[in-house]
């Protein structure tokens, strides 16, 4: 990750993040459900996937949220600050499928020295995983 | 169930709305480095502020803090209430499992949406409210029939001070029996997860000929026997003169651009993203509806010149594509 944050100046409106790949494996499912203190069956339990009408097991909620937030604080740097994250998942993230997430700028507010990035998470078998909007906070200078 | 089972499940469901799930609960864990590292590991986050300790401790933070993503995870019950191992229920175990008994099996997490107010810090303790705010009515999904449980939880610290909140929506659903019955057939194996194709072309009577003619990468366009008025898309009879007689003749796919439009949202899975849907001008005289590719979605006006192309575009489909000629 680079070190250096953006500051809220150099930030501009409709400016694209670059994209980020993810290898959804059983490895990241597990490894997500089991940080985020998820026991949930259907995070680690292909029968009980499979009992549900999926496939194999899907990635948790809270593992996609926390992918959103890292994607964009790894775009600002270390001295932003996240305000708010809003997640809508659609279609689940099971092993062998590749997520890319991309995002662009949506919204500056001046007063709050806030911006709002528009993310969106596809992975390549079913669509739109994940889709919502960070807001986070950028120093005014460097 | 019966309307009557149905409603008397919906009332013992609506009762829930608005109910506390307990006393506000200090999370079994504070907040910790291990946790933190945990978490930073598998989400691939290498924000210095999280792990490396002499970073942090320069930044405008003076040390270490957790990833706000992990707000509702210090107030998670852990694999005890997942397993059903505890004696003890709490409100919303006990909702989760009315459902479960009138066959919502199925659960997942739909929607979050946090809010951070204070970034939280090794030895911080996280005090959760959780509120059940709203039960939907029953719904239709991609998944099965269900309801969207959804619970507004306020974090407070060890001061009482408000460090954020969270909306969650969880789906409730009846799994349907034939993706139950088709993903239970593969199991054991592990199948290859299919890439969707394309909706499949509707071929009846009339037109089947035509679809035919495309999967072996002929354009054709119907033309009258009797007058020779070219016509599509392919129907039984001329509007010209009304004959029943027609053959085809090949199209040399040269053509221009007549209207388009881009489909921007939703992205379908199987189709490519951007996806421009053109009215194509052939120079023989018929017009079609075909994707547009090769360009993009800008570069596209009324009048381009296009060239159009047969080709396989997934394990299911042929289809004429239309690039900048
Ligand atoms: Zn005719």
């Amino acid at each position: 990750m680079n070190r250096t944050t953006r500051t809220f100046g150099s930030v501009t409106l409709g400016e694209k993040l670059p994209p980020l790949k993810i290898d959804v494996t059983a490895g990241l499912i597990v490894g997500g459900a089991l940080a985020s203190r998820d026991f949930t069956p259907v995070h680690h339990d292909k029968a009980a996937a499979q009992a549900t009408g999926l496939p194999d097991i899907f990635m948790n909620i809270l593992t996609s949220n926390g992918l959103m937030g890292r994607y964009v604080t790894d775009w600002t740097g270390p001295e932003a600050a996240l305000k708010s994250i809003e997640v809508k998942l659609g279609a689940p993230n099971v092993p062998g499928m590749v997520m890319t997430i991309t995002g662009e700028v949506t919204a500056k507010d001046d007063a709050a020295g806030t911006v709002i990035v528009s993310v969106s998470g596809d992975n390549n078998v079913w669509g739109t995983h994940m889709a919502g909007k960070v807001c986070v906070a950028l120093p005014k200078e460097s | 169930m019966t309307p009557a089972e149905t409603s008397a499940f919906e009332a013992k469901i609506r009762a829930y709305v608005g109910r506390e799930m307990g006393p506000p609960k200090r999370g079994n864990d504070d907040v910790n480095l291990a946790m933190i590292r945990h978490w930073a590991e598998v989400t691939g986050d290498e924000n210095p502020l999280y792990t490396d300790a002499e970073f942090a401790a320069a930044s405008s933070r003076k040390g270490i803090i957790a990833p706000p993503t992990m707000l509702g995870i210090w107030a998670m019950e852990g694999y005890p209430m997942a397993q059903g191992h505890t004696g003890k229920v709490d409100v919303q175990r006990e909702l989760h499992n009315i459902f479960e008994a009138h066959g919502f099996t199925g659960v997942l997490g739909t929607n979050t949406i946090t809010e951070f107010h204070r970034e939280l810090r090794p030895g911080d303790q996280v005090i959760s409210h959780t509120v059940i705010d709203n039960i939907s009515a029953p719904k239709k999904t991609a998944r099965g029939h269900g309801y969207f449980i959804e619970t507004v939880t306020r974090f407070t610290d060890q001061h009482g001070q408000d460090v954020g909140r969270q909306v969650f929506r969880t789906l409730r659903f009846m799994p349907s029996a034939e993706s139950v019955a088709a993903n239970q057939a593969q199991s054991g194996g592990d199948a290859k997860l299919k890439a969707p194709t394309r909706i499949q072309s509707p071929r009846g009577h009339d037109n089947a000929w035509w679809w035919e003619a495309i999967d072996q990468g002929k354009l054709l366009i119907q033309r009258c026997k009797r007058c020779g008025t070219l016509r599509h898309p392919p129907r039984p009879m001329c509007g010209e003169c009304q004959s029943l007689e027609w053959d085809s003749i090949e199209s040399s796919l040269e053509g221009e651009v007549y209207s388009y439009t881009e489909v921007s949202y939703p992205k379908f899975p199987g189709y490519p993203d951007p996806l421009l849907c053109g009215l194509i001008q052939l120079k023989e005289g018929t017009r079609l509806v075909a994707n547009i590719v090769g360009c993009v979605p800008e570069a596209v006006h009324v009048g381009m010149k296009v060239r159009g192309k047969v080709e396989r575009v997934d394990d299911a489909t042929v289809l004429p594509n239309f690039y900048p000629a």
